[in-house]
């Protein structure tokens, strides 16, 4: 027979963690959910926009009564439960029904917090939680003109602006002297009070109330100092608090809210707890990402996958009134131990500050442009060392601009039909559409609906601040360490770690013993395995073939019409009158449709058929050419310009040095494409300063520059150091390869690669420790030996046959 | 060699054998209506479908074949072996064709299954 599970509480939290379980082992449990309200389960954070009128309740509902039915699903709603009976194992509920369970969920939530006023309990003064609430608000801007709402904090700022929406005058009481006092430093306070203030919002600090004056419903509200508003209705939003009474009367442990552990369950081991009724690690949240993170890790647990733990959450706050940008997250106001970073422009509205302490984000405040906000908040939570970054850090990271969308970043004002991914042609209105019709809540959902930011990833920024627009106060991004696909609870880092930690030596290997999702991975993680290995075990690791997209499987880049493009390898750009004619007369014979000169000098065939490659590179291979990897992550070019055999200016045999780089580099697989260039003077006409690599020349040597990037971001190299000899250059190329194929995820360019772990870091490593550069150096030199075979004569001799032949011609 | 059976009228061909096609791989049978990818599971399962992805026509033949999946090597939209059709969010569906194992023997028909529009 199967056990029992009884969710009591249908909000998001405890919804999200059946779908979860649901997801998981839909045959499990016989579930049985209790919950207050005479609905489906809904939306809560879309309350503010169906109150300002921008949505309505059917937009909000996430599981409709027929979702419950479909999954087997027994909905008591409208049924409050009263009690647990843990001995025998069941609740009662107010009605009297009774539902054992071999499992509980605890998922209340919480409850607004009302201050005992006189006249709290007046008719017309409500709080601001459920449907029932926006009803009652709803009702009340039909039928009166005056509203106050008490408590100018997230929740209150959003009544108070959808009830303006709806035509009512609304002032807002706050007891402090600046708005969202925990959310907000006072500048950015004054800021959003003078924004509130010109769309028409009266807003009153430090204005405390004694009373709500009325006799059969609320008229008004009076002030301590003696002022009297007139009010014909009163939403209180000063708080909320976790709703703990069924767990204390079933004597849970509770603090502030049930008490639970990493896997969710409370001191009960049969009873777990999600939500904002939670307390976890001296934590409780209210925010909708940490919710679903715990409604994750509880239903790994239900499931008995148990490898899931929660450990807390960072989170950030975004407030959803239309037109204001405001952001905030982590310690914003800073202390005796920290200082500030900050960027005021009053005019544009826009003000921004940084709380650092030790080089590391600690909190943020932003206002007016907000685009930054993910990029500052990715560096809190990882704690990344920013003092490489503290000159420009405040102007924020697309300073440069991306390919695409320029610096247009303010998502707030942006009209409907602005195109937002531009790869995909894809608009604000559209994005705005999807992440509210198909209830969507995370950068990966909206990836998967609307194709957004799917491609070359440029707009990410973008689509996370319409989410978070959208979303408002609750949205907040993904968590602490990212996950490697949807196949893994593991980051990349900890996979990376046990293939070296447990030898491990296959894809299979890797999956059972880190206890995988899927029974073969996806097409995400595959790839980034083989690499990982690969990288560990050079001399042992067997290519896992399958692994591999099919670019890399069939030594040549795919194109849109399933035909391929082939590439030779140019050492160093260069060629000959031998080489030319081998490849005009190869495009002759196979009837090449388009010879084109690419970017990265050298020459590219395009619409072979696949049929066509062995023969296309036996006439490569007869002229001496081999496979230019254009199709891989792998070393790719190392563009020069002539040097000082030929230029007047040129300081150094740059292209000499080319042809050494590219003898000693090609063949390897790295993490993502990898491209060099080497310029003979400081002209720099091989535009060196934005390769993965880039060498410039100079009278007494030369310069190495790291890490740039001249495509969907534009970043200029950072100098990693000077040298004087050929070798050196060599040296130090190898090393840092080797550190970057290493160190960096699977399809991480070294420009984010380096953003994300510090110029200082590749220095102390490549340049200040030369044991360790000369042993990085010495493991790329033996990775090179097991990789410095031309796939492509291998394939013209044979190998691979079947990848270059149909099973069978039929007719 | 051509078989045809009584019951439903499939006229099978023989295209090769279960080892002509690599674990977590794909082979290509070309007709005169077009190209099928035959491909095989981990588990040896073999499926057939028209070798063009539902979105903008890609090979699914060329793909990473995982579970009863193939990513479509052009945007890596996800195709369901069996049945053929996308893995929502997306949406549209690939033609599948009847396939059977005899021994290590391997036939599939040419006419599709029913059920996708996109023949």
């Amino acid at each position: 027979m199967k056990e029992k599970l009884v969710v009591v509480g249908n909000g998001m939290a405890g919804i999200r963690a059946v779908e979860e379980l649901l997801k998981l082992d839909p045959q499990m449990y016989d579930i049985t959910v209790f919950g207050n309200e005479p609905h489906g389960n809904y939306n809560r954070i879309m309350l503010s926009p169906v109150l300002a009128g921008e949505k309505t309740i059917d937009d909000i509902m996430l599981n409709d009564l027929q979702w419950y039915d479909d999954n087997g699903i027994v909905l008591q709603a409208g049924k409050a439960v009263v009690d647990i009976d843990r001995r025998a194992r069941k609740v009662v509920a107010d009605d009297g029904t009774v539902a054992p369970y071999d499992r509980l969920l605890l998922a209340t939530g919480s409850l607004p917090f009302i201050i005992p006023l006189p006249g709290h309990d007046l008719p017309g003064v409500i709080s601001f939680r459920d449907i029932k609430d926006v009803d009652t608000m709803l009702d009340a801007s039909k039928k009166y003109k005056h509203a106050v709402v008490i408590g100018g904090g997230l929740l209150g700022l959003e009544a108070a602006n959808g009830l303006m929406s709806q035509g009512m005058k609304v002032t807002v009481l706050h007891l402090m002297d600046t708005l969202m006092e925990r959310q907000m430093d006072s500048i950015a306070g004054k800021m959003l009070k003078k924004s509130l203030q010109d769309k028409g919002m009266q807003v009153l600090l430090q204005a405390s109330t004694k009373e709500i004056i009325g006799s059969d419903r609320v008229k008004g509200v009076l002030l301590e100092d003696g002022r009297e508003l007139t009010a014909d209705i009163v939403v209180m939003a000063v708080g909320i608090r976790p709703n703990i009474e069924l767990a204390k009367k079933t004597h849970l442990h509770c603090e502030r809210g049930v008490v639970v552990n990493d896997t969710m369950q409370t001191f009960d081991p049969r009873i777990y707890a999600v939500g904002e009724c939670v307390e976890h690690r001296h934590q409780t949240y209210g925010l909708v990402a940490p919710l679903f993170e715990q409604a994750r890790v509880c239903a790994n647990h239900l499931a008995q996958h148990g490898i899931g733990r929660y450990e807390g959450s960072v989170t950030s706050t975004k407030l959803k009134v239309t037109g204001i940008d405001l952001f905030s997250a982590g310690n914003f106001s800073g202390d005796d131990d920290t200082e500030e970073l900050v960027f005021q422009d009053a005019a544009r509205g826009v003000y921004r500050k940084l709380v650092v302490k030790d080089n590391k984000v600690e909190g943020t405040v932003m206002f007016g442009d907000t685009i930054d906000s993910s990029w500052y908040f990715d560096l809190m939570r990882d704690e990344t060392d920013i003092s490489d970054l503290r000159d420009s850090i405040l102007f924020g990271q697309a300073h440069l601009g991306d390919a695409g969308h320029g610096d247009d970043n303010r998502v707030a004002l942006m009209a409907d039909t602005v195109e937002i991914c531009g790869c995909n042609g894809v608009s604000k209105g559209e994005i705005v559409d999807a992440i509210s019709s198909k209830k969507l809540f995370t950068l990966e959902e909206v990836r998967a609906h609307t194709k957004a930011s799917s491609s070359c990833g440029s707009c990410t920024g973008l689509v996370e601040a319409l989410l978070s627009h959208t979303m408002g106060g609750d949205y907040s991004t993904a968590p602490h360490l990212k996950p490697m696909c949807g196949c893994t609870e593991h980051p990349h880092d900890d996979v990376r770690e046990a293939i070296r930690e447990h030898k491990l030596l296959s894809v299979h290997d890797v999956m059972q013993t880190m206890n995988w999702d899927t029974p073969d991975g996806c097409s995400k993680c595959r790839p980034a395995l083989n690499y990982y290995l690969l990288c560990a075990w050079p001399e042992e690791y067997h290519d896992d073939y399958q692994s591999r997209f099919i670019n890399e499987r069939a030594h040549a880049n795919i194109q849109k019409d399933a035909t391929y493009s082939v590439i030779p390898r140019m050492w160093g750009g260069g060629t000959t009158p031998d080489e030319l004619r081998a490849i005009a007369d190869v495009a002759d014979e196979y009837d090449v449709k388009t010879v084109h000169v690419t970017g990265g000098q050298r020459i590219a065939l395009y619409g072979l058929k696949k049929c066509e490659l062995p023969g296309v590179w036996k006439k490569l291979s007869d002229a001496g050419m081999v496979s230019g990897h254009a199709y891989g992550k792998a070393l790719r070019t190392v563009k020069t310009c002539v040097g000082k055999e030929w230029c007047r200016f040129g300081t150094q045999d740059s292209t000499h040095l080319g042809v050494e780089l590219e003898k000693m580099t090609w063949g390897s697989w790295t993490p993502h494409k990898f491209k060099m260039a080497v310029s003979g003077c400081p002209r720099n006409c091989a535009e060196a300063t934005i390769k993965d690599l880039g060498v410039v020349c100079v009278d007494s040597g030369y310069e190495i520059h790291i890490a740039g990037n001249g495509g969907v971001k534009v970043r200029a190299t950072d100098l990693l150091c000077n040298v004087a000899t050929e070798a050196e250059v060599l040296e130090y190329c190898a090393a840092y390869m080797q550190l970057y194929r290493e160190q960096a995820h699977y399809l991480e360019r070294t420009a984010p690669w380096i953003e994300r772990v510090g110029l200082t870091y590749v220095k102390q490593h490549v340049v200040e420790d030369e044991a360790e550069r000369k042993s990085l150096m010495e493991r790329f030199l033996i990775s090179q030996k097991a990789v410095q075979v031309d796939p492509w004569t291998e394939r013209a001799e044979g190998k691979d046959e079947h990848e270059f032949t149909v099973l069978k011609q039929v007719g | 060699m051509q078989a045809v059976n009584i019951m439903t009228n499939t006229e099978w061909i023989e295209v090769g054998t279960l080892e002509d096609i690599p674990k977590l791989g794909a082979r290509v049978v070309s007709t005169p209506e077009g190209d099928i990818a035959v491909f095989r599971t981990a588990d040896d399962e073999v499926f057939a479908l028209r070798d063009a992805c539902p979105h903008k026509g890609g090979p699914l033949s060329q793909g990473i074949v995982h579970g009863k999946r193939v990513s479509c090597p052009l945007h890596d939209w996800k195709i369901q072996l069996d049945s053929g059709k996308a893995v929502a969010p997306d949406e549209g569906c690939a033609a599948s064709f009847p396939v059977k194992l005899e021994g290590e023997k391997l036939f599939i028909s040419t006419v599709p299954n029913e059920g996708c529009p996109n023949k």
